[in-house]
């Protein structure tokens, strides 16, 4: 792994995406609307907004940068520029740290954008840190660029690439603890729910709604986030073969 | 022409599902000079380039360039390879798409710009690439192998859909660097084309059926056309 080759990748992808006007526009478009008719369709509930909002604006760049990350990977492979760079001097980290590190950066910038919108546009209050709660934003943004990368790998069509999401994250929506509290549930599904990642997102987003300092919760959640990211990466890492049937 | 062998491939067989799409081919390859791969659709050609690039699974045999496994950190840019598929991030200039590969080759800007000029794109060096013709995005697609002077050039029929004129003017070019002492190693399924080759492979149902020169192929077909002297060897096969 060079830092030559995997800023050249990031900047590379940045690039693509900059070309792709309508894309940006959804990503950054898409959550803050949808953020925005969520916070008039509770209008006439006092707290609704602050119950419900802080723990989707951690869900949204988590499920955007997965569909933006998969989809693009996919193509890659499909296009034959994957395997055209694979022949080159390039390491397999190079690639998977330029796409992190673009996608990463851009799940940043909308983890911020959406926060901002939620906060100050839309006046969601909550009694922790706002900067905690962008902290998960941004972390679930990663964790999305992530396990796209990981998911494209066995995917051979954009079809199907797109058929992960509902595979991958909707059961995790289910049973993260935001629709059903968690010890609410039957024990099999409490005990399925601490083997994904969204889980202790959501309860890193709950800590920090809860506190307006870093606390030692809320770094065990994040460091298990993290501890994700680094296993769909490997994951994805894996996948990447330089030699194909 | 070198005589040191730039390729060796030793018993090689692919199986893709259940098609031997390569089936135990040795061969070995001297430097320098323009190698025509010539064949059918289906023949193989097309994964036998890819193991030579090291892109292709192997179920048996070996593949070395200069002396190391195809496809190993050692040889990877020392290969320069054109795919049939353009392989160009669409939503880039040709400029962009340049710059990037350029950058994972450690090559600088100004090669960028020697290897459009060399390719004839220099009016379109700013489109993006889905914007360009099919003759103008296998050229960019070329101007990519061409970035780091390789010392051997792959390219999988590379003049395909061409209008004569672009095919004339690439079939000088591949000249030029073969003089210049790049092995360049072009796959074709257009028999004309191996006029300009120096070196022949023909290629049918994943096996050679005959590595030599044009003269010598002539002479063993005793056929003066070439497409005629792939029908006899063809048939000499199967019979």
């Amino acid at each position: 792994m060079t830092p030559r080759r995997t800023l050249a990748t990031a900047q590379r992808v940045l690039r693509q995406l900059k070309h792709d006007r309508r894309t940006i526009g959804l990503m950054f478009g898409l959550p803050t609307i949808l953020m925005g008719l969520l916070a008039w369709m509770v209008v006439d509930q006092p707290g609704a907004f602050d119950h419900w909002g802080p723990p989707i604006l951690g869900i949204f760049p988590l499920i955007i940068m997965f569909a933006v990350t998969s989809v693009a990977t996919l193509r890659e492979r499909t296009s034959g520029t994957l395997e055209r760079i694979l022949a080159m001097p390039l390491g397999r980290g190079d690639l998977l740290g330029g796409y992190v590190l673009a996608f990463g950066l851009v799940g940043i910038v909308q983890a911020a954008f959406i926060s901002a919108f939620a906060f100050w546009a839309y006046g969601m209050e909550i009694p922790g840190s706002p900067f905690l709660l962008a902290g998960v934003a941004i972390a679930d943004a990663i964790l999305g660029t992530a396990m796209g990368l990981a998911a494209s790998a066995v995917s051979r069509t954009e079809f199907q690439a797109v058929q992960m999401m509902p595979l991958l994250l909707f059961p995790q929506l289910f049973l993260c603890g935001l629709i059903v509290p968690l010890d609410a549930m039957p024990d099999a599904l409490q005990w399925i729910a601490h083997l994904v990642p969204m889980t202790y997102a959501i309860k890193a987003a709950d800590i920090a709604i809860a506190n307006d300092s870093i606390t030692a919760d809320y770094l065990t959640n994040m460091g298990v986030v993290l501890g994700f990211i680094v296993l769909a990466l490997v994951l994805g890492g894996v996948t990447l073969r330089r030699r194909t049937p | 022409m070198t005589q040191d062998p730039a390729v060796v491939i030793d018993h090689l067989t692919v199986i893709r599902g259940t098609v031997r799409a390569v089936d135990d081919v040795s061969i070995a390859l001297a430097g320098g000079g323009i190698i025509g791969l010539l064949g059918p659709s289906g023949s193989g050609k097309t994964t036998l380039m890819r193991a030579l690039v090291g892109t292709q699974d192997l179920t048996a045999g070996t593949v070395t360039v200069a002396g190391q496994p195809a496809g190993s950190a050692q040889t990877r840019g020392q290969v320069g390879y054109m795919a049939q598929v353009p392989a160009l991030y669409a939503d880039l200039s040709v400029t962009e798409n340049l710059a990037y590969f350029a950058a994972l080759l450690g090559v600088g800007a100004d090669r960028v710009a020697e290897v459009i000029e060399a390719v004839d794109l220099g009016d379109r060096a700013q489109a993006l690439v889905r914007t360009l013709s099919g003759g103008e995005t296998n050229r960019a697609s070329l101007a990519v192998a061409l970035l780091n002077a390789p010392p051997i050039l792959v390219l999988d029929e590379p003049t395909v859909g061409l209008d004569p004129v672009l095919r004339q003017s690439l079939w000088e070019l591949f000249r030029v660097l073969a003089d210049g002492g790049t092995t360049v190693i072009v796959s074709s399924h257009v028999m004309d084309e191996a006029a300009r080759c120096d070196d022949l492979i023909l290629m049918r149902e994943g096996r050679i059926l005959f590595h030599g020169s044009r003269s010598a192929l002539q002479a063993e077909a005793d056929e003066p056309d070439i497409e005629q002297a792939f029908i006899h060897l063809a048939t000499r096969v199967a019979s």
